[in-house]
């Protein structure tokens, strides 16, 4: 019946065959080929990772601002370590014996068999000693790493800092390490992914004297490391360093952009501190110390601080009114010193009266600007001041303000631009008017805009109704792009032509005759035409934030620029003048009267006692 | 006619002996593989080695259950558990839950069950229960479209999933087959169209159409036993080609070596079914079909490789057959996983001595790749112990299948046979490189519960019908 019970032999052939090729296979494996042959003592493969050196940053005209140095991490491998001559080798990297052994123990708690840091950024010098010496310690290996390094203390807010990853970010991207570095602010940050090339690891045969054998099956399995790309920023060095200089002992800051393209020129913010500080050892020293000065100097006020816009806001408002045709240019109304609704008073300055819509610029007539704003929300066209104000609120967010302008920097703040429901919750629904409203007819009250919006709202009328997203990064070398967004208008919701108007008022503001009330003859450069408006901040601690923003020139707009300077008082007095040495120096080269610089350079506002507000 | 006997004294105690022998050794080399300083304890269970402890202890319940139930049970419902089992596989490709890349996984709370481990048990006895059926002739078309059907639709369904390497351990019940008395041919075939799929691979079309060639007069020479007809079909086929070869030369028409041969052999088949029909002589037609089918196979496979296999499988492929070497992908595991293992030595680096099977080096170092573990720690005598201890169990079982009276419990016997082998040979060959890279694990070793528990219950299935053997009478 079971006729083929002789087959059962063949199967039990097939399995004692399967079986004696696999021991002889086994034994060729284990015992007789040396190639594979890695005995434990003896040798050990060493996964060497490769850090790329970061990008180089460079400004708009090829000048260096960001570059690499070398240094060496001594890295240490716990399950490979013998014990050793822990004097020796505490002298040589003048250490001291508790240090090694809390910094072994830690690698140990991070894993045995895993290299981690020993001792970071050892100098060339000790690394030559040490090379020498390091096969007397089995378990140590040193690997290169680059530290940032900066030819100029300029710019340390815009550039950022690189520093070392942390558990978050590990966790959440699969390319860090615990020890890689990555870039924490600035354009270390925002370009992080194209700065810092990509990594590449070498295995290494290594013996018992931790020597390096030579690269394992000839170095197939390495993996190329990859230069991180450069970066072309958009600031001007010179304008930054400039900048930086004239802010020196004044707390604010400066926004330049070119309207045309959107790029940043320069962006300044002081208190500032030496990009030098955040890199290397005594990276964590000098945080500590920064975080702790009163100053606040890590704090990016360009793109962090809010104030009030003060009156530059009401070219804002009168480009909405003439947009609503509330407003048009032969507009005029009274101002006797204030303006006066029942028991609010507005106060205003002296000045002539009346005054028309691009005298009202010029002069600066707060009067003016609160029967404007009045005229808009109060318009019968529209059922109720809830509508109106929604689309007043429209026009002043289709300039950038109470939203992040979407620019490079991770940081920027959006701002404050009120909706109905913040007055609804003040004063109920129904009981607010535009009189409840009125310090925003000239930029003071519930607004708050950062230097880098106003700057961006400078280059927007400058260009007679669009700005391009600030950004300050032009170039990333390699076949990167930038992002798409840095090339697209934005349109504001006002037309072109209402630009004009605004624009001859703030010409006048700086260009008119001596004598005729203009607000900022002290922006004026002889052979640019400078179109500003001054602001000053109302500052409930103390003395009132200087602002002033402008452009030139006039016609073709090269530069639009953003100045504030903190307890400086009437825009007209330093942040004007700042701007105007800011512009010549950008657009000339030179500065034709050498006395308002000196005059900037020798102001100390309320520096050193900042705090006491 | 039924005799009463204990079970608990005719079970084969030596297998159930190896089997704990074999399950204890995988549990201590899960434990060296997922080993660190932090995670000293036995029992904790938040690592693998722990949950591998729940695992086993469930397995030798599951193994007690097994063994209680009476024979009659697995026989009887042979189909349905077939059949329930494939509605459990179509019903993984729906609800199943995706882990690296497979659809293989159902998901209950915290426990995962992967259905494909099971089916190999179901399949066993429903081609055990098949093969058993009154009067069947198993060399009959009809016997071998249901025996295929049998075992190809939870292979294909496993497939569907995209678990190869499961899918794949379905071709191991052929030894079922063959033991059952299978015709050679079909099993010489089958052969033949692995090699050839390989050859096509690897070498010239050129040379595996002369191979072919060569094999089809071997065949023929065999079939016939005549010497002067090979010889003249021989001469015939020399003859075509040496004339179009100098056509060729003559006309200056260009043709590769290739198509002389083709149409070479065009003509050279015309002229041998005319002598075929003159002279009565047998299987020629059937010969000249086998040559043509194998040079469209060979074709083919070009095709079904590129279109049908996945990237990572034809790599896979790929660098066993050495054209292909991909040091940062699969050569890299195998690498590594021979590195492991060679550096074991003869003696081995010792217990939770091993550095390069800890953490990154050799991927998946507690499942399909827990053999590094073994011969890294424990060395060639490590190594040749375990290899040893799984044929001694193959042949033991083999002992078993082939002392049982029923037909039933033999076939069976020898489907759990042939799945412990292919487990066995794939896993262990792949590791030291003998074989591509096919995820499937190696029996009682490999980490998971899953699987642990469809071998326990595949082979005490066996030996409960084995402990009863002599109650049994067909």
């Amino acid at each position: 019946m079971d006729s083929f019970a002789n087959r059962r032999h063949i199967i039990r052939f097939i399995i004692i065959l399967i079986g004696l090729i696999f021991t002889i296979k086994l034994f060729i494996l284990q015992v007789v080929d040396s190639s594979y042959k890695l005995t434990a003592s003896s040798n050990v493969l060493r996964y060497v990772t490769q850090f790329p050196a970061r990008g180089l940053i460079y400004d708009r005209n090829g000048e260096l601002l960001v570059y690499n140095e070398a240094t060496y991490d001594l890295m240490v491998v716990p399950n490979q370590l013998m014990p050793f001559d822990t004097t020796e080798f505490c002298q040589i990297l003048n250490l001291k014996k508790e240090y090694v052994q809390e910094a072994i123990k830690r690698a140990r708690k991070f894993s045995i068999y895993n290299s981690s840091v020993f001792l970071k950024q050892v100098s060339s010098r000790t690394y030559a000693n040490l090379q020498e010496k390091l096969y007397k310690y089995p378990g140590f290996y040193v690997q290169a790493r680059t530290l940032r390094k900066y030819p100029s203390d300029i710019g340390a807010h815009l550039l950022g800092y690189v520093g070392e990853v942390n558990e978050k970010i590990i966790e959440k991207d699969d390319y860090y390490k615990s020890g890689d570095y990555i870039g924490i602010s600035g354009i270390e940050q925002s370009y992080e992914e194209y700065i810092r090339g990509k990594k590449g690891v070498n295995v290494y045969l290594v013996d018992v004297h931790n020597r390096i054998k030579g690269t394992y099956a000839n170095g197939r399995l390495d993996k190329q490391a990859v230069v991180g790309s450069n970066i072309i920023s958009t600031i001007d060095a010179d304008l930054q360093a400039y900048g930086e200089k004239l802010m020196k002992n004044k707390i604010g800051s400066i926004v330049a952009i070119e309207p045309s393209s959107g790029e940043i020129l320069a962006i300044v913010s002081t208190p500032s501190y030496n990009p030098e500080l955040l890199v290397g050892r005594k990276r964590t020293e000098n945080y500590v110390d920064l975080m702790s000065d009163s100053l606040k100097p890590l704090f990016n006020r360009a793109l962090m601080a809010q104030y009030p816009p003060g009156s530059t806001f009401k070219v804002i408002n009168a480009l909405i009114g003439l947009q609503e045709k509330v407003l048009f240019p032969y507009t005029k109304y009274d101002c006797e010193g204030a303006y006066y609704a029942g028991r609010l008073r507005v106060g205003c300055h002296f000045h002539k009266t009346p005054l028309n819509l691009i005298e009202s610029i010029q002069m600066s007539c707060n009067t003016y600007y609160c029967n404007v704003f009045r005229s808009i929300l109060d318009n019968r066209k529209y059922p109720s001041i809830r509508e109106s104000f929604d689309l007043w609120r429209e026009y002043v967010m289709s300039f950038g303000f109470g939203t992040y302008l979407n620019s490079d920097f991770s940081n920027e703040l959006k701002g404050l631009v009120p909706t109905k429901q913040t007055y609804d919750k003040i004063y109920g629904e129904r009981g607010w008017r535009s009189l409840t409203l009125i310090s925003m007819a000239i930029g003071q009250g519930e607004l708050g805009t950062t230097p880098l919006q106003m700057a961006n709202m400078t280059a927007a009328i400058a260009n007679r109704g669009f700005y391009y997203i600030p950004h300050s990064v032009k170039e990333i070398e390699g076949d990167h792009v930038l992002d798409n967004r840095f090339f697209e208008k934005q349109y504001t919701k006002i037309d072109s032509n209402y630009f004009e108007l605004a624009i001859e008022g703030m010409d006048l503001a700086v260009n008119g005759e001596a004598g005729t009330g203009s607000t900022a003859r002290t922006a004026q450069i002889s052979n640019i035409t400078v179109c500003g408006k001054t602001g000053t901040a109302e500052n409930p601690h103390g003395e009132d934030h200087s602002i002033f923003i402008a452009f030139a020139p006039k016609e073709k707009p090269e530069i639009a620029i953003a100045v504030y300077i903190e307890n400086g008082g009437f825009g007209g007095t330093w942040a004007a003048p700042t701007a105007k040495l800011m512009i010549e120096e950008y657009l000339n080269d030179s500065i034709s009267v050498p006395w308002w610089e000196e005059y900037i350079l020798n102001a100390e506002i309320n520096y050193n006692n900042a705090e006491k507000d | 006619m039924q005799r009463r006997i204990n079970i608990w004294s005719s079970i084969d105690w030596l297998t159930v002996t190896i089997y704990l022998v074999l399950v204890f050794l995988g549990w201590i080399n899960i434990y060296a593989a997922v080993y660190n300083e932090d995670h000293q304890s036995i029992l904790d269970f938040s690592q693998r080695y722990g949950k591998q402890l729940i695992w086993i202890s469930a397995a030798l319940v599951i193994a007690f259950i097994v063994f209680v139930i009476d024979i009659n049970f697995y026989s009887y419902f042979a189909y349905i558990f077939y059949g329930i089992l494939i509605v459990v596989l179509i019903g993984v490709l729906i609800f199943g839950k995706e882990i690296h890349g497979a659809r293989s996984w159902y998901e209950l709370g915290n426990i995962r069950i992967q259905p494909a481990e099971f089916a190999k048990i179901a399949t066993a006895l429903a081609l055990a229960r098949y093969l058993t059926s009154y009067n069947l002739q198993i060399n009959t078309v009809k016997s071998y479209v249901r025996i295929a059907a049998i075992i190809l639709i939870p292979s294909v369904l496993i497939l569907m999933q995209n678990d190869t390497g499961s899918a794949l351990v379905y071709f191991a019940f052929i030894f079922v087959l063959y033991r059952e008395g299978i015709s050679e041919s079909i099993i010489l075939l089958g052969l033949f169209v692995i090699i050839l799929f390989i050859l096509a691979l690897v070498i010239d079309t050129l040379i595996i159409i002369l191979l072919s060639i060569g094999v089809v007069f071997i065949i023929f020479w065999f079939l016939n036993r005549k010497i002067k007809h090979t010889g003249i079909a021989f001469i015939v086929l020399l003859f075509a080609s040496s004339a179009i070869y100098g056509l060729n030369e003559v006309l200056n028409a260009g043709l590769s070596y290739y198509y002389i041969l083709l149409i070479s052999l065009g003509i050279s088949g015309l002229v041998y079914i005319i002598l075929a029909i003159s002279y009565k002589i047998k299987n020629v037609a059937l010969l000249l079909i086998f040559l043509i089918g194998s040079i469209a196979f060979t074709y083919s496979v070009d095709y079904v490789f590129n279109n049908f296999l996945e990237q990572h499988q034809q790599k896979r492929i790929n660098v066993v057959l050495g054209l292909e070497s991909d040091p940062y992908g699969v050569e890299y595991n195998v690498n590594q996983s021979k590195i492991a293992i060679g550096s074991g030595g003869l003696t081995g680096k010792g217990f939770l001595r091993g550095t390069q099977t800890k953490f990154d080096f050799v991927p998946e170092q507690s499942t399909d790749f827990i053999f590094c573990t073994i011969g890294e720690e424990w060395g060639f005598l490590g190594t040749l112990f375990v290899v040893l201890l799984f044929i001694f169990f193959l042949y033991r079982l083999i002992g078993l299948a082939e002392r049982q009276r029923s037909s039933f419990s033999r076939i069976y016997g020898y489907g759990v046979v042939s799945v412990f082998l292919f487990h066995i040979v794939i896993n262990i060959g792949m590791t030291i490189g003998l074989v591509p890279v096919i995820g499937i694990p190696l029996p009682f070793f490999s980490y998971g519960g899953s699987s642990l528990w469809a071998f326990t219950i595949l082979l005490f299935i066996f030996l409960r019908l084995d402990a009863s053997r002599l109650e049994l009478l067909q």
